[in-house]
């Protein structure tokens, strides 16, 4: 079997998981919605505040939705040997890094779609620059299920998973949050110009985890 | 009981005794023409006051963090090397880390308690400060994985690889807030460079500090090793303690 098809194996496993089970429709996007009215309640939304810190908030939820998301991707294998199972299926390690990391990629992107969504519509906030919207948002969504992907390899199997993800992911996703804001808001304000730089960093975030994680998922996945 | 061990290379203390002692002792002295310097020999800074003395801790102990960060990653990449690995890696990773966040946590906390008479506030976020900040939670994280019981190779593997995408975040977080800080804020209320000029007894006082730091962190580490290499033999001859007691009982 070629790496492509290997890859192919994994992403459409957790994909089929993830229709079946539909986690991500009735728990992770219903989490992500409440945490958005939360704002609200939090921020007074008469005074244009949820407006302006739009960017920010919204990228707050992501990331805490990608937490569950991520969890979740390595939670499916914890049960009936399944991660023995896998293990010794023969598969390349960095092939597998990639099929789970599109697997948490692809859920992340409907989590996007959706949230962003609502957050137009709840917080009033007028769209511009679809362009620089999409690019930072398909580079940070490379770098949050690289990122992921590895730190949930690295907390799978540990006893304590659940809190340790968040205190480990969470300070090294926090460019990805700084970037991803900054270039929503220069989009939405109407200078997308000042985004780029943004969309550069993020997108070299996306390379070097996407790299590392290739390289680091092999051994750390054996030890699990 | 050391055939069990990670590694033959079974080395119970960094440095030999007596040059430990030597450490021990210079760090000392150095701490003394620290207090000295600090407290009496240098003037009060003409804007700061005495607020200012806070810096002949505070710079220095940034400075001692920086290193043990950097000693840890190059540790961890010499465990992750096949030809140099050897638990003495991991045992220097884990033991500067935790030395590095102590320092990390120090140096937020000095600058604070600085910041307020000099600049009125507790916090500010100045780019230096949050990504300070971020420093110490992703080590933070770092220790955490640490912490976690596992085979010792399994658990160096593991720390060795954390330590290595953790020290790669560290220029990206760094890189990021100082864009976040420039690019939106033409005019940076505090000026990053406080003291660009200083001269004779106070860049003395500063330089005493980074010395008697440097040794403070050389004796911690070569304390905090020892004590990392008899955890470990704790933990085999609890282990073997338990076997025994189980079969004994079994019979």
């Amino acid at each position: 079997m070629n790496a492509f098809s290997e890859i192919k194996l994994i992403a459409g496993k957790d994909l089929r998981i993830e229709m079946r089970s539909r986690i991500l429709l009735s728990q992770v996007l219903p989490f992500g919605a409440i945490v958005v009215l939360l704002f609200a309640f939090a921020l007074d939304p008469d005074r244009g505040i949820l407006t302006r810190v739009a960017p920010g908030l919204f990228w707050i939820t992501v990331l805490l939705a990608a937490l569950l998301a991520i969890g979740r991707a390595f939670s499916i294998e914890q049960q009936h040997g399944a991660r023995d199972g896998l293990r010794l299926a023969g598969l390349d390690g960095s092939s597998v890094f990639i099929g789970k990391a599109i697997a948490i990629a692809v859920q992340l992107v409907i989590l996007e779609a959706v949230l962003g969504l609502t957050v137009v519509v709840l917080y009033g906030v007028e769209v511009h620059g679809v362009v620089v919207l999409v690019a930072t948002a398909t580079a940070a969504t490379i770098g949050l299920a690289a990122a992921g992907t590895l730190y949930g390899v690295l907390a799978a199997g540990l006893r304590a998973r659940e809190t340790l993800l968040p205190l480990l992911l969470l300070p090294v996703l926090a460019p990805v949050m700084l970037g991803a804001t900054r270039a929503f808001e220069d989009g939405l304000e109407g200078v997308p110009g000042d985004a780029w730089p943004w969309v550069a960093l993020l997108t070299v975030f996306a390379l070097l985890y996407t790299g590392v994680g290739m390289l680091a998922f092999g051994p750390l996945w054996e030890d699990t | 009981m050391s055939e069990k061990r990670l590694n033959n290379d079974d080395r119970s203390a960094l440095l030999p005794r007596a040059v430990g002692r030597v450490v021990d002792a210079l760090t000392l002295v150095s701490i003394g023409a620290l207090t000295f310097f600090g407290l009496w020999a240098s003037p009060a800074d003409v804007v700061q006051g005495d607020a200012q003395r806070i810096m002949y801790l505070h710079v220095p102990a940034a400075w001692a963090a920086y290193v043990a960060f950097g000693i840890t990653t190059l540790a961890s990449l010499l465990w992750l090397w096949p030809r140099t690995r050897s638990a003495v890696w991991d045992r220097v990773a884990g033991a500067s880390a935790e030395i590095g966040l102590i320092f990390t946590g120090l140096t937020l906390l000095l600058g604070s308690l600085w910041g307020r008479p000099v600049w009125g506030v507790w916090w500010a976020w100045d780019a230096r400060l949050v990504s300070t900040a971020v420093l110490f939670f992703l080590y933070l994280g770092y220790l955490a994985i640490r912490a976690v019981p596992a085979e010792p190779i399994v658990r160096a593997r593991r720390s060795a690889i954390t330590a290595v995408i953790v020290f790669i975040d560290v220029p990206i977080v760094h890189f990021s807030v100082n864009w976040w800080r420039t690019l939106h804020q033409k005019a940076t209320v505090f000026n990053p460079e406080l003291n660009p000029e200083i001269h004779g007894v106070m860049a003395l006082t500063l330089w005493i500090g980074v010395v008697a730091f440097t040794l403070l962190y050389v004796s911690l580490m070569n304390r905090r090793y020892q004590l990392a290499y008899l955890e470990e033999g704790l933990e085999e001859t609890a282990l073997d303690a338990a076997i025994l007691q189980r079969s004994g009982g079994v019979k």
